[in-house]
């Protein structure tokens, strides 16, 4: 049976898409076979993120309604071949999604792959429901702010009352935190919320702090998962999530402002 | 979730709110006279409220009544019955044959609705709902309440864990948080000027008891991470620290 590892947060614009497209990397890298779902239909991202919106054919839409059938929507990865992508369609919307064909689809990839990631769109509509209905795991993708961190917030309340899991009384979804967009002198600075601050309003199990990176926009331009741009600092820290997930114990990086270190030796504010 | 239903219907056990109408006096002509002020008195509460009305004090007293008439007033009224308590098994018989089943335990006391406008109406029915307070069980939470959910209690409300910005707890009597409360806390919501609350860290977005309220702006920025209670006195809100 795979794992189902739902990639959420509420709010738009905080690296979901990013996130799901690096952990599906990471972990078929060290060779899980993975496949990662787009769940938002109607403004498909996934695909570009990870460079194969041009070997789009059919969709998680079409597999849904029986117009196609899963090895045909299915896109295998060109960097990694244990990695595969189930796009969204583009011209459809949401109600096109329904929670049966979603767990018929799911359960179908589950006799073959080791993990399917569920790229969640925003809000707590239908789509985002959907895509936590089934999941084992989430991860919430939270950007240090007080707007993103009360999002999430909701979604958890909504991971713990409106799952498979939670209607059918088995153990709760495992929660995991991604702080994201973390900028630490920025925090130091007041603008941001720090580590500390987020973790006392959402007291989750942290996974990774991923830092505000430059990397991160041009892995997206260039449809690379940013986790295979090993030299950066976002790529790195994925890497470490992705560890982490299966039960490393990795140190946190990234909390702490680089300049922090000069800065204490003239002692500078 | 529209349409995500995959089934056409289930069985849930939930646990609902009525108002018990005990009944001291066998006397219809009074009954009807006494019913129709407590109504006028809040209409929006009552209009179409389910009732069960409790007969164990008339049978005490050897006082008999008419069950059949009775229920033909309530549904007068505006009321909708739905149970009987405390009757003989020839008034059990006769509200089970107009279809009002029998309430044999006094255990089912907690309560978990939406209540939205029944607090605006509270005073006059505090005498009635108050006597139920004392039956219902504490309610125990120990999952976090994130934003956006809602826990309400018919007794005390005893929670072990965090209460996140934008949720809303109520509870009947008594409210205890054993950590962080970020939300809105309401205790005693159906008049119970008595309940209390508290807390180990107010932080809270507002505070209520018996619809009496403050909101954080009138809470001072000093009580923070102190175990304190907050409680009722001639109509206004104390937040006092614990020691």
């Amino acid at each position: 049976m795979a794992r189902i590892i739902v990639v959420t947060s509420g709010k738009g614009g905080v690296g979901k898409t990013t996130t799901s497209a690096a952990i599906a990397m990471g972990l078929a890298k060290r060779g899980h076979k993975t496949a990662v779902i787009d769940f938002d239909v109607g403004l498909r991202n996934l695909d570009l993120i990870m460079g194969c919106e041009r070997r789009v054919v059919y969709d998680f839409v079409n597999v849904i309604n029986g117009e196609a059938n899963l090895n045909q929507a299915l896109i295998r990865d060109k960097n990694c071949n244990q990695l595969y992508i189930l796009p969204a369609s583009q011209t459809r919307d949401k109600d096109a999604l329904t929670l049966e064909g979603v767990g018929r689809v799911l359960e179908e990839l589950s006799k073959d792959f080791k993990y399917i990631v569920c790229d969640s769109p925003a809000g707590i509509e239908k789509g985002a429901n959907l895509a936590m209905y089934y999941a084992d795991d989430a991860f919430v993708v939270t950007n240090p702010e007080v707007s993103s961190v009360r999002d999430s917030d909701r979604m958890l309340g909504i991971l713990a009352s409106k799952s498979r899991r939670a209607e059918l009384r088995m153990d709760p979804i495992k929660e995991f935190l991604l702080l994201t967009r973390y900028d630490p002198s920025r925090v130091e600075s007041g603008e941001m919320l720090s580590l500390e601050d987020v973790q006392e309003i959402l007291s989750l199990h942290l996974l990774g702090i991923i830092p505000e990176s430059k990397s991160v926009l041009n892995a997206s331009n260039a449809g690379i998962p940013v986790i295979l741009d090993e030299k950066s600092d976002a790529g790195q820290a994925y890497a470490d999530v992705v560890a982490r997930y299966l039960g490393e114990k990795r140190p946190h990086r990234f909390v702490e402002n680089k300049k922090g270190f000069l800065r204490k030796l003239f002692g500078g504010k | 979730m529209d349409g995500l239903q995959s089934s056409v219907l289930e069985f849930r056990s939930s646990t609902f709110f009525a108002p018990v109408l005990v009944l001291y006096s066998n006397d219809m002509h009074a009954i009807a006279l006494h019913l129709q002020e407590k109504i006028a008195s809040a209409p929006d509460f009552f209009k179409s409220s389910p009732v069960l009305f409790d007969l164990t004090e008339l049978n005490e007293h050897g006082q008999e009544i008419d069950v059949a008439a009775l229920i033909a007033l309530l549904r007068q009224s505006g009321l909708c019955p739905v149970g009987i308590r405390g009757g003989n098994d020839a008034q059990a018989r006769l509200a089970l044959a107009s279809s009002i089943p029998v309430d044999s335990g006094r255990s089912s006391g907690s309560a978990r609705l939406e209540l939205s406008n029944a607090p605006a109406a509270m005073p006059e029915i505090q005498a009635m709902v108050v006597k139920e307070v004392s039956h219902a069980p504490a309610m125990l939470v120990t999952q976090p309440v994130r934003s956006g959910q809602r826990i309400y209690a018919g007794g005390d409300l005893v929670i072990l864990s965090q209460v996140s910005a934008g949720a809303e707890i109520m509870a009947e009597g008594n409210i205890h948080v054993y950590n962080t409360l970020r939300g809105r806390a309401l205790a005693g919501v159906q008049g119970n000027t008595a309940a209390r609350l508290f807390c180990l860290d107010l932080q809270a977005e507002l505070v209520s008891i018996a619809g009496v309220y403050k909101t954080s702006e009138d809470l001072k920025a000093s009580i923070k991470k102190k175990p304190l209670q907050v409680y009722l006195q001639d109509q206004a809100l104390i937040v006092e620290e614990l020691n």
